[in-house]
């Protein structure tokens, strides 16, 4: 016999949280951006004019 | 406590589960201390770091040193309720849960290390590491419920940052970084234990070892005088190696011996309300006495250096 399917959604969010929400996902969003910015800088930096002038 | 202090805090558990939580988990303030102390290290140190390069070791180092405070309000989150310092945290009053902060914590203290053995040295980064393990480890979980040289040792942790800065440009840990740390190590049991003298009921609470709980008041006063005398001339001597100028030498000096008035005060104070308004001001003097040293370091460097370019 099979069982009664369970209701598995999430309550529902009050628009506070769901704003709240948005923000964090925007913050995460902004810190994961600075990650990639710094290691994209930190590359191009360490690489720099060695690439584009090499050593004769 | 007041009905109007229930109010604020129910409210702010229901409204404040956005982004600033999460900072308020990394301790602004204590993070600002340690971003003040590593960057004038990364400026006193020989050699040179590219200015990109070094301003992101320096997020690294902030970062990082955020990290240790998410740590240690995840460890801590079972004391810091019923201390009216410390209830207010994000942990304690509901904002966030225990296992948030230690997500955050683990993932920045990460992030932070790799980024710096990136933009600066391998040195540099085990260094942060190693700040971050010994203040979650040896201090917050060993040595703060066990021992009343728990700030003393721990405050180790707290020293290190000027270290990393100057690991961060020159690739060495020399006897002028050593010096560095030194300075916040013995100015860090004076700091904590005028606080503490304050606070002493909190501490009692939480059976928390704190030198006047466990020693009394009239040893605890004593050994922050004893501190303050070692302190005050420790803070002049980067003028006599070289790494602080005269303007340096001027601040140290004239701050360290407001530093050890106070020291003073708070020994000579009998027990009271005015003992504790003594004690506060210390605790509140001996924050911007650090912060005026590492500030005027990094003043004549950016002198010296805005100098150069001429």
């Amino acid at each position: 016999m099979m069982a009664a399917p369970t209701d598995i959604r999430a309550p529902a969010l009050t628009p506070e949280q769901l704003r709240n929400r948005r923000r964090r996902n925007i913050a995460i969003a902004l810190a994961i951006g600075a990650l990639v910015a710094f290691f994209y800088t930190i590359t191009i930096v360490k690489l720099g004019l060695n690439v584009l002038r090499p050593d004769p | 406590m007041s009905a109007f202090d229930t109010t604020m805090s129910a409210d702010s558990a229901r409204y404040s589960t956005g982004p600033e939580v999460y900072l308020r988990l990394l301790k602004p303030r204590v993070m600002s201390l340690s971003v003040m102390t590593a960057l004038a290290g990364m400026m006193v140190a020989p050699g040179h770091l590219n200015l990109a390069l070094g301003l992101i070791a320096l997020v690294a180092i902030a970062v990082g040193a955020g990290a240790a405070g998410a740590l240690n309000m995840w460890w801590d989150s079972d004391i810091d309720g019923h201390m009216a310092r410390t209830r207010l945290r994000p942990i304690p009053a509901g904002h966030v849960q225990a296992g948030e902060a230690l997500g955050l914590g683990l993932i920045l203290s990460f992030f932070s290390v790799v980024t710096l053995a990136f933009a600066a040295n391998a040195l540099a980064a085990f260094l942060l590491a190693f700040t971050i393990a010994f203040y979650l480890v040896i201090y917050s979980m060993w040595l703060k419920r066990t021992t009343p040289q728990n700030i003393v040792i721990g405050g180790a942790a707290g020293a290190l940052p000027p270290m990393v800065g100057y690991a961060a440009t020159s690739g060495s840990v020399t006897l002028d970084s050593a010096l560095l740390f030194a300075i916040i190590f013995v100015w860090t049991p004076p700091h904590f234990w005028a606080l503490a003298l304050v606070k002493q009921g909190d501490y009692a609470r939480v059976d928390m070892p704190m030198m006047p709980n466990v020693k009394g008041r009239p040893r605890t006063k004593l050994e922050i005088l004893a501190y303050s005398i070692a302190l005050a001339p420790l803070g002049v001597a980067p003028y006599f190696t070289g790494l602080g100028g005269a303007v340096y030498g001027l601040v140290a000096a004239v701050g360290g011996a407001i530093f050890l008035g106070y020291a003073w005060r708070v020994y000579r104070s009998d027990d009271g309300v005015e003992a504790n308004r003594i004690a506060m001001a210390m605790f509140k003097y001996s924050i911007g006495y650090l912060f005026a040293l590492f500030a005027t370091l990094i003043g004549e460097r950016t002198v010296a250096f805005a100098l150069g370019w001429l």
